[in-house]
């Protein structure tokens, strides 16, 4: 069985196996190479490309002009564009400065009371899963970390079953079950013409998977495109999957921040859960606790029998163990500080609010702007229908690169656009840089 | 509703056919298993079996379960004082207290490869402020999630970009590296290293399995205060690795995860790493700052690939963020910042070494405490080890049976290889520690 790593880079692999019998000779000509003609061992590595996510922050670094504008990646910023730490974070940290905590291993799973927290949050206090025993949760580096948790869970014990994946979906998605070794197939998602769900390529791709597949769902604010399934559609969805087989594996990076509800942004997990499905649930509270860079996430698997579940939960250990030992302890003890202490918890709900609430205020106005200068009677009212952080333009790489290029716009090359780097003051400017990529380049 | 109802016997045949590993049967077999399984209302988890508690970490596990007053935890490597608290460094702290108070601090992600100031100071730190390596910019470094995190890096980088992808480490060696490089993609092989009848180095042996390696393999080193051990090379014998390892064009990957705490001088531990560096060859080197600053879970580490060029180890540096991006994205913040803040102030970098020093002390003055008390108790077999090895272990030489028997009677928590840390020793506790390996000793004479 290829190992993870080895399954990025088959073709170098193919390549190594085909010179294999002149490996002796390959010896002599590196021993030959490093020693008299000074050369890398690593001479062969090539520049990777820049992250086309990560790698928009770093082109805006570098833009001088007054005008440039960053919705490239999805961090908030409040009004005045800078970035925001919540009040309520900034409490919790000076309540564990007080309190004097050691800084001790926490143990492969995370912290206890970061664990049981996240878990309710997401299924509600009173779930009967959690009552039950019957749900795994460890403690993860965020989002990217929980999925490649689950993701290194699904390449051994779901070995050759398909992974499905939105189209589109988070560029990282791809490179994580590609690092993992899982096969990873795209379902249709997003429609183009309307600028919404393809609900009926998705339900024929869900229903032509082979049976016992696993699907991955964003459970709200889909990124990148915010179009998210209504409830009707997802009981469609679930019936489907059971109807299927198939396991769901719901990303849930945006509880909270969508709607600014906790429970509402839930729903979808909640739903499958409550029908008995057996799940995969990963979340980060990078957005929503505003906690990015401390890495906060967690996988969860709910399962059918607390004794399953136990033993799944040992399985997650053993595969956190060889890639970190153990994860960080900071991160976690803020959440669980938050989340345990109820004038807290009331806070964040407030802040959290106050975030989607102003995401919600740009979508308006930018809406405004786009229809009062566009005469065309283009509907741009998916501005408002798409939920959460991000906007999916339906501008296309070369409307995308004008917008970086002419107007100083930094944006991911898909079309997407961050609202949470969006203030009011920008939105006509915004709104005019759209018209021109959208009419005058192809 | 699709699907009929599968014979026990169709499960069994799918079940055999996956311990085969005959892909396409398996595979037909897992669905009808799933298939079946919901049917049944079990769990599409149902094969997962119960994992075995890590070796390490469930020593603590099991401590923390134990009810005795007397019990005694020798099994993580985490410093406790001579009261036998966990030590959160006085410099830590300040430095954390200047954080949180900044104002102008926030959470936004940080790089792929995480704190820049962080990854130049621990380049530094390791490889010495007038390390030519460095001014030539042919350092890569990436901020780790500690030493795991950073040796998993390095595998991964290694199983996708180098020619030779099979690591040779020491027997024995810290447990987690044979789970780390096979799950990075690295194939692992080991070389001679502790002498059970010296208690010390198998010099020899190790030569010849290093020369018997192929030419371009990764070796493995312990930079020092060797785990699980406590067995370093000498300077002498440090120059003759060197050298086999440099006419075999071997690649070293150093696993730096005490300096300052081995001896108690930062630069003193630092000694074989450099001499490596400083014959212009390369090489990796995993650092972490759990122990010698005492930020063990605050994840604090870092990845270094010395290269011979500026522009290989730039483009080194590009590779490893395609490592760390579909891993976890980048590190977490807070840890290293700790970490960076104390490396950049003159004074808070001065306080540290004093209390690092202070550690080791301690640790070495738990050795010679407990070598008198064996003295004292005229324990059978010679304890000399106990002060020649280095850090915060002591492979004591006791048997996994003698080690069961000392949790079941004297509730002392240890790995079963008879590793113990002298850091969670205090003079307190040293006679109750000697009193179990006096009677683990002589129970096991009497036994013959």
């Amino acid at each position: 069985m290829a190992s993870p790593a080895a399954c990025r880079n088959v073709s170098a692999r193919l390549l190594k196996a085909l010179v294999g019998r002149q490996e002796a000779r390959l010896g002599n000509a590196l021993k030959a190479m490093s020693t008299t003609t000074n050369v890398s061992r690593f001479e062969q590595v090539t520049m990777a490309p820049a992250d086309p996510i990560l790698g928009v922050s770093e082109a805006f670094k570098r833009d001088e002009s007054e005008k440039k504008l960053n919705l490239g990646v999805g961090a908030y910023r409040t009004e005045d564009l800078q970035p925001m730490v919540l009040e309520v974070v900034k409490k919790a940290e000076r309540k564990m400065l007080e309190s004097g905590e050691n800084k001790e291993y926490l143990p492969i799973e995370g912290l206890a009371a970061f664990n049981k927290a996240t878990a309710e949050l997401l299924l509600g206090a009173d779930n009967a899963a959690i009552k039950e025993n019957r749900v795994a949760t460890i403690q993860g580096l965020s989002g990217t970390g929980s999925l490649r948790l689950g993701a290194a869970f699904i390449q051994r014990y779901f070995p050759g079953t398909t992974v499905y994946i939105s189209n589109p979906t988070w560029g990282n998605h791809m490179n994580i079950f590609n690092d993992a070794g899982v096969p990873w197939k795209h379902y249709r998602y997003f429609d183009p013409k309307t600028v919404g769900l393809d609900f009926e390529g998705m339900m024929a791709d869900i229903e032509n998977a082979p049976d016992g597949s696993i699907m991955l769902l964003h459970g709200c604010a889909h990124n990148p495109t915010g179009v998210d399934p209504t409830p009707e559609q997802w009981e469609k969805i679930a019936d489907l999957i059971e109807k299927k087989n198939h396991m769901a594996f719901f990303d849930v990076a945006y509880q909270g921040f969508a709607s600014g509800s906790l429970d509402q942004d839930a729903s979808s997990v909640r739903r499958f859960v409550e029908r008995g499905m057996e799940v995969l649930v990963a979340q980060s509270y990078s957005k929503n606790l505003g906690l990015y860079a401390e890495r906060i996430g967690a996988i969860n698997a709910v399962v059918s029998s607390a004794d399953a579940a136990a033993r799944v939960r040992s399985q997650l250990k053993r595969i956190a163990r060889p890639m970190y030992s153990n994860p960080p302890c900071h991160g976690a003890r803020i959440v669980a500080n938050v989340v345990g202490d109820a004038k807290m918890f009331d806070e964040w709900r407030a802040e959290m609010q106050e975030m989607a609430g102003r995401i919600k205020t740009v979508r308006q106005r930018l809406f405004d702007e786009l229809s009062s200068k566009d005469k065309s009677g283009k509907d741009w009212s998916f501005v408002l229908k798409q939920i959460g952080m991000f906007s999916f333009t339906g501008l296309n790489k070369a409307q995308s690169d004008n917008m970086t290029n002419k107007w100083h716009i930094y944006m991911t090359k898909d079309g997407r656009i961050s609202l949470a780097g969006l203030n009011l003051a920008k939105c006509e400017y915004l709104a005019d840089a759209i018209i021109d990529s959208y009419y005058n380049v192809q | 509703m699709a699907g009929t109802f599968m014979s026990a016997q169709v499960r069994r045949i799918a079940t055999l056919a996956a311990h085969f590993r005959v892909p396409s049967v398996a595979a037909t077999g897992e669905r009808r298993l799933q298939a079946f399984a919901t049917m049944a209302n079990t769990s599409v988890f149902e094969n997962v079996q119960q994992a075995p508690e890590d070796p390490i970490l469930g020593v603590t596990v099991a401590y923390n379960k134990d009810p005795s007053p007397s019990k005694l935890n020798l099994g993580v490597g985490a410093y406790r004082t001579e009261e036998g608290k966990p030590l959160v460094l006085d410099v830590v702290k300040r430095a954390e207290q200047q954080l949180v108070a900044e104002k102008s601090r926030n959470k936004e992600y940080q790089a792929i490869t995480g704190n820049q100031q962080f990854n130049k100071l621990s380049a530094r730190l390791i490889l010495g402020p007038d390390s030519p390596a460095i001014a030539k910019n042919c350092v890569a470094t990436v901020q780790a999630l500690s030493g795991t995190g950073a040796l998993r890096i390095g595998a991964e980088f290694l199983a996708a970009h180098y020619a030779k992808p099979q690591i040779f480490l020491p027997m024995p060696t810290w447990g987690n590296h044979n789970k780390i490089f096979p799950l990075g993609g690295v194939s692992q092989k080991p070389y001679r290293y502790y002498d059970p009848k010296t208690r010390g180095l198998d010099y020899e042996g190790m030569l010849e399995d290093l020369k018997a390696a192929p030419d371009g393999a990764v070796i493995l080193l312990h930079a020092c205060a060797h785990n699980p051990t406590g067995v370093d090379p000498t300077e002498e014998q440090w120059e003759g690795i060197r050298k086999v390892i440099r006419s075999k064009n071997q690649l070293p990957f150093f696993d730096c995860a005490y300096q300052g705490f081995a001896s108690g001088s930062l630069d003193k531990d630092a000694y074989a790493v450099r001499s490596f560096v400083a014959d212009g060859g390369e090489c990796l080197i995993s650092q972490s700052f759990a122990k010698n600053m005492g930020l063990y879970g605050e994840r604090v580490g870092a990845l270094n690939i010395v290269c011979r060029s500026a522009p290989v180890a730039s483009r080194v540096d590009s590779q490893l963020k395609l490592v760390i991006r579909p891993m976890y994205s980048s590190p977490p913040v807070h840890g290293a910042a700790i970490a960076a803040a104390i490396l950049e102030d003159g004074n808070l970098f001065k306080n540290w070494t004093v209390e690092l020093k202070g550690m080791a002390d301690r640790i070495i003055s738990m050795r010679h405490q407990l070598y008198d008390a064996l003295q004292e108790r005229g324990t059978p077999g010679d304890w000399d080890h106990v002060l020649k090895q280095i850090g915060m272990f002591t492979f004591t030489g006791l048997n996994k049976s003698q080690v069961e028997f000392m949790t079941r009677e004297y509730h002392i928590y240890m790995t079963s290889d008879g590793r113990i840390s002298m850091a969670g020793l205090s003079s307190r506790t040293v006679p109750h520690l000697a009193d179990a390996m006096h009677a683990a000793v002589v129970g096991a004479k009497s036994k013959v």
